[in-house]
């Protein structure tokens, strides 16, 4: 199940909520990761801008691929400004056994990173600012580009 | 007629344009100075689908999506 919320994550909400409704399924493993806004270079927090029916096709997918080895995904992402020491991503796996759910969050949260149609900016001195250097082109991005 | 929008950062009102595949898109967005910066970096998908090839066909009502570098989490 995918969950967007406006601002910062209630991360002892969520993290307890998935545990209360999946602890009759008979897991042996949940693993979350957690992601928090640190304190560096000057910022006064993110922001994120979300585009909902692309990452919804892409969490579907995974879906789909964990479904067959027993193991259930969740996430959690913040839309707009979440400060320093605040939490935007959560991402976690359940699984009967812990080496699925450790192998599997692994690449759950670094094709998130690649994949995710998810835009970061820096807050800084009141500005929004576009975390370019940070961010990663999607596979098969120039297409428009591209010169025949 | 299809409509070309522009996600995340890249401030730009949507656009509409005639155009059969994702070619004449491509050459009405290198005419456009404000896009140069873009083209080479940005994912596209049609109707929320990612797409891999400049000859996918375009039909009247189409959506088309550019998406820049991301970075979630």
């Amino acid at each position: 199940m995918l969950e967007l919320y406006d601002g910062a994550l209630n991360v002892p909400e969520i993290l307890s909520r998935w545990y209360g409704e999946e602890s009759s399924n008979n897991y042996g493993a949940y693993i979350p990761f957690v992601g928090t806004v640190r304190a560096e270079d000057g910022i006064e927090g993110l922001s994120f801008d979300v585009y909902e029916p692309i990452l919804t096709s892409w969490f579907e997918a995974w879906v789909s691929k964990a479904a067959p080895l027993g193991a259930t995904l969740r996430m959690a992402h913040s839309r707009g400004d979440v400060m320093v020491h605040e939490s935007s991503y959560i991402a976690a796996v359940f699984s009967p056994k812990r080496r699925v759910a450790l192998e599997m969050i692994e690449a759950f949260v670094e094709d998130f990173k690649a994949s995710a149609p998810i835009w970061k900016y820096d807050l800084k001195n009141g500005q929004r600012i576009y975390a370019r250097d940070r961010s990663t082109p999607i596979e098969g991005s120039g297409l428009l580009g591209r010169r025949e | 007629m299809v409509t070309i929008e522009f996600l995340g950062p890249i401030q730009k009102a949507p656009l509409t344009l005639e155009a059969t595949s994702l070619r004449d898109v491509a050459e009405a967005l290198k005419n456009d100075s404000e896009m140069a910066q873009w083209l080479e970096s940005c994912a596209v998908a049609v109707n929320d689908a990612l797409v891999a090839s400049l000859d996918t066909p375009l039909e009247n009502g189409d959506k088309v999506s550019l998406l820049p570098p991301v970075c979630g989490g």
